[in-house]
């Protein structure tokens, strides 16, 4: 199979286990973005795949072959660093080179002078500068090609390391938050070319972000890390609505998703704040409940709530409430031109669509949940 | 093959993705009254170095090049302005002749030995896992010890009968020179001793510029296909060094090019002027033959030699190792 396969990874820096026991396939042409937030382990992991670092225990393959005991080199993958990580005193055109020519080229062969002087040497820079051309082209660097880093902004800089990636046609692109550091409009831009690039080169693709935007729009798959764990590994869509741990849930979206604190009886119904919410779950105990903002809405009774404070965001209104009971804050996504609608005391009540309620249990897993009655919402 | 069409792909999708930027041209702030108070502060602020400079380098730099266009000897009564009659002495002058052929050999043992060796140095104290900060001590003492201390503890290692080395040398059944008072080697004596002194000042300035190298630079390194250290110095370490290499070039010569502590507390010159160097030649001239007019001729040929270096650095900084 082509494509990049982890079985049973482990790492630690001393004491701290940074990698646990990670399994993942990412198949040829597919994108799969690591997301999760610092310290996660998700750098540590693409490191591991680039052989940069080196796991403690389990095994990477890169096509066909076992590259766990490999350089990084021997590896053929292309990385992308978040600082760029371009050579300061080559120009664009000799940094895209780089991969090429220490392929391609021998020891004697790159030393400056007498390399150009050996036979065979020639030939091969012209194809080289062939390449290299082509890759500039694609990334619209034509023009700058006898610049040095220094005198190109952060959006250019980084379409060079892209370039310097794509120009050896590696099995696999790994990209450590490409985007990081460039500003917001151009960050979406670049988006969406790197994913051209990926669908233009059709290799296996692991994006590191710390960006759940970027995660959602970019990738095939999302693998949400945390902990030197995967918690679930899907496609946005399902990351999204159907996450399987409440650290999913609560790390994807924005504004958060909705959590309230509530008990399931022995016989599986689900209280909050001693109302019955009209949910049975597999399970007792403690439990929460999640929703997204956009799903919950106002109604005549219901969970009652209080508004603090009412965000205009152009296309819609994000009211922030109070849960008047528990006292948990809740965020609910309203049209614009419901704001008149809203009581002037702000006092509400809420109504919480079941076939949208996430229960998860006292672990953080997610369990089943039924409504009692075939009613779709509570009230 | 069917990448053409992929690369044109990329492209098309590229140009449909570029979007133009605004540009708001910034407000100008009319400060032109204020210029005057500014003006004045600045050069308030100032005067305490402006002030230090003049009287510490300024003037005595020009007393010594108007000196070195006369007769003047310490102690008499007036002196004559005699214009290059010093400057054509000195070219006639065999002890002058000799120190300055001396003071070029030195250099050109004492610099690259103690660049590269430093270099060296640092990039195996870099590799290692342990002792940095030990090694780093080892051989950053010579440049924080009393050189004329230092010089006397080197009088006794190398003394011909009583020191160490050849006692040394002996038990391996080599009967060592008189290593400062034969004229065959006093000059490397020196030299040795003198790169010992640069050696640790070398290597600290390459660790301070090897740990400003990004370590992403190394990685992509290895991922664009530097598999051996040497692949990873011409690409990595070599270039980004740049700046700190030349640093240490002309600061490693220009301290080989004033050597002096050495050779005063060791050889004062000899044997029959085997070790005279240009600043020891300078200090008799003036302090011992009070011919200070002579003597300040043979300060400018001095401060010529160490002005072309700092020129020759500033050009160069300009031109090649300018990365930004």
């Amino acid at each position: 199979m082509d494509g990049i396969a982890i079985g049973g990874l482990s790492k630690r820096f001393g004491e701290t286990a940074v990698l646990r026991d990670i399994s993942l396939a990412v198949t040829a042409g597919e994108f799969v973005a690591l997301v999760g937030p610092s310290g996660c382990g998700k750098s540590t992991l693409l490191r591991c795949i680039a052989g940069i670092e080196h796991p403690d225990e389990g095994i990477i393959r890169i096509g066909e072959r076992d590259v766990t005991g490999l350089r990084p080199s021997q590896r053929d993958v292309a990385m992308v660093f978040q600082s760029y990580a371009l050579y300061p005193h080559l120009t664009v055109e000799e940094n895209i080179a780089v991969p090429l020519a220490m392929r391609r080229l021998n020891a004697a062969q790159r030393l400056p002078f007498i390399g150009m002087m050996l036979p065979g040497t020639c030939g091969v820079r012209h194809s080289i500068a062939e390449d290299v051309r082509q890759a500039a082209q694609a990334l619209g660097l034509g023009a700058l090609l006898a610049r040095r880093p220094g005198q190109l902004s952060g959006g250019q800089r980084q379409r060079v390391a892209l370039a310097r990636a794509i120009v050896r046609r590696p099995a696999a692109f790994l990209m450590d938050e490409p985007l990081s550091n460039l500003d917001a409009s151009l960050r979406v831009q670049t988006r969406r070319e790197i994913v051209a690039i990926h669908r233009a080169a059709g290799v296996a693709t692991v994006y590191v972000t710390h960006d759940q935007s970027e995660a959602l729009t970019m990738a095939d798959r999302v693998a949400v890390m945390q902990s030197g764990e995967i918690l679930q590994l899907a496609s946005p869509a399902e990351i999204y609505a159907d996450p399987q741990d409440l650290r999913v849930a609560t790390f994807i979206g924005s504004p958060r998703i909705n959590t309230l604190p509530a008990a399931a009886g022995t016989d599986g119904v689900l209280r909050t704040a001693g109302q019955i919410i009209g949910l049975r779950v597999d399970g007792a105990g403690p439990m929460t409940l999640a929703l997204r903002p956009e799903d919950v809405q106002l109604a005549g009774a219901g969970i009652p709530a209080l508004i603090e404070a009412v965000e205009f965001l152009g296309e819609s209104l994000l009211v922030h409430l109070r849960h008047t009971p528990t006292g948990t804050p809740l965020a609910l996504r309203l049209a614009p031109e419901e704001r008149d609608s809203l009581p002037p005391n702000g006092e509400v009540a809420l109504r919480l669509p079941l076939s949208r309620a996430l229960v998860f249990n006292a672990d953080g897993r997610r369990v089943a949940a039924r409504a009692l009655s075939p009613e779709t919402a509570l009230v | 093959m069917r990448t053409g069409a992929v690369w044109r792909r990329v492209r098309f999708r590229r140009k449909r993705l570029l979007s133009s930027t605004l540009a708001i041209p910034e407000p100008r702030l009319s400060a032109r009254k204020c210029v005057t108070g500014e003006s004045l502060a600045g050069w308030m602020l100032t005067a305490p170095a402006a002030l230090a400079f003049a009287t510490m380098l300024l003037l005595p730099t020009i007393a010594t090049i108007a000196l070195a266009f006369t007769d003047y000897e310490l102690g008499a009564t007036g002196l004559s302005w005699i214009g290059l009659d010093n400057f054509a002495e000195l070219l006639h002058d065999r002890g002058f002749v000799i120190a300055l052929r001396n003071t070029i050999l030195y250099v050109t043992i004492v610099a690259p030995l103690s660049v590269l060796g430093g270099l060296a140095l640092a990039l195996m104290i870099e590799a290692g896992t342990r002792g940095r900060a030990l090694f780093r001590a080892v051989f950053f003492l010579p440049a924080v010890s009393l050189p004329v201390a230092m010089a006397s503890a080197w009088q006794y290692l190398l003394h011909p009968t009583i020191g160490p080395l050849n006692a040394a040398l002996h038990a391996i059944g080599i009967d060592g020179p008189a290593w400062l008072s034969s004229s065959d080697t006093v000059l490397i004596s020196l030299a040795a001793i003198g790169v010992w002194e640069n050696l640790g000042f070398n290597l600290v300035l390459f660790l301070a510029g090897l740990t400003a190298i990004p370590r992403d630079l190394y990685a992509a390194a290895e991922v664009d296909g530097a598999n051996n250290g040497w692949d990873r110095f011409r690409l990595v370490t070599w270039p980004l060094l740049g700046p700190t290499t030349l640093f240490v070039v002309t600061i490693t010569m220009t301290r080989a090019v004033r050597v002096f502590d050495s050779v005063a507390v060791l050889t004062q010159g000899g044997p029959n002027k085997a070790s005279q160097v240009l600043l020891y030649a300078m200090y008799e001239e003036g302090f011992t033959y009070f011919r200070l007019g002579y003597s300040a001729a043979i300060t400018l040929v001095f401060l010529v030699i160490v002005l072309a270096l700092v020129w020759l650095q500033t050009k160069l900084l300009e031109k090649r190792v300018h990365y930004a």
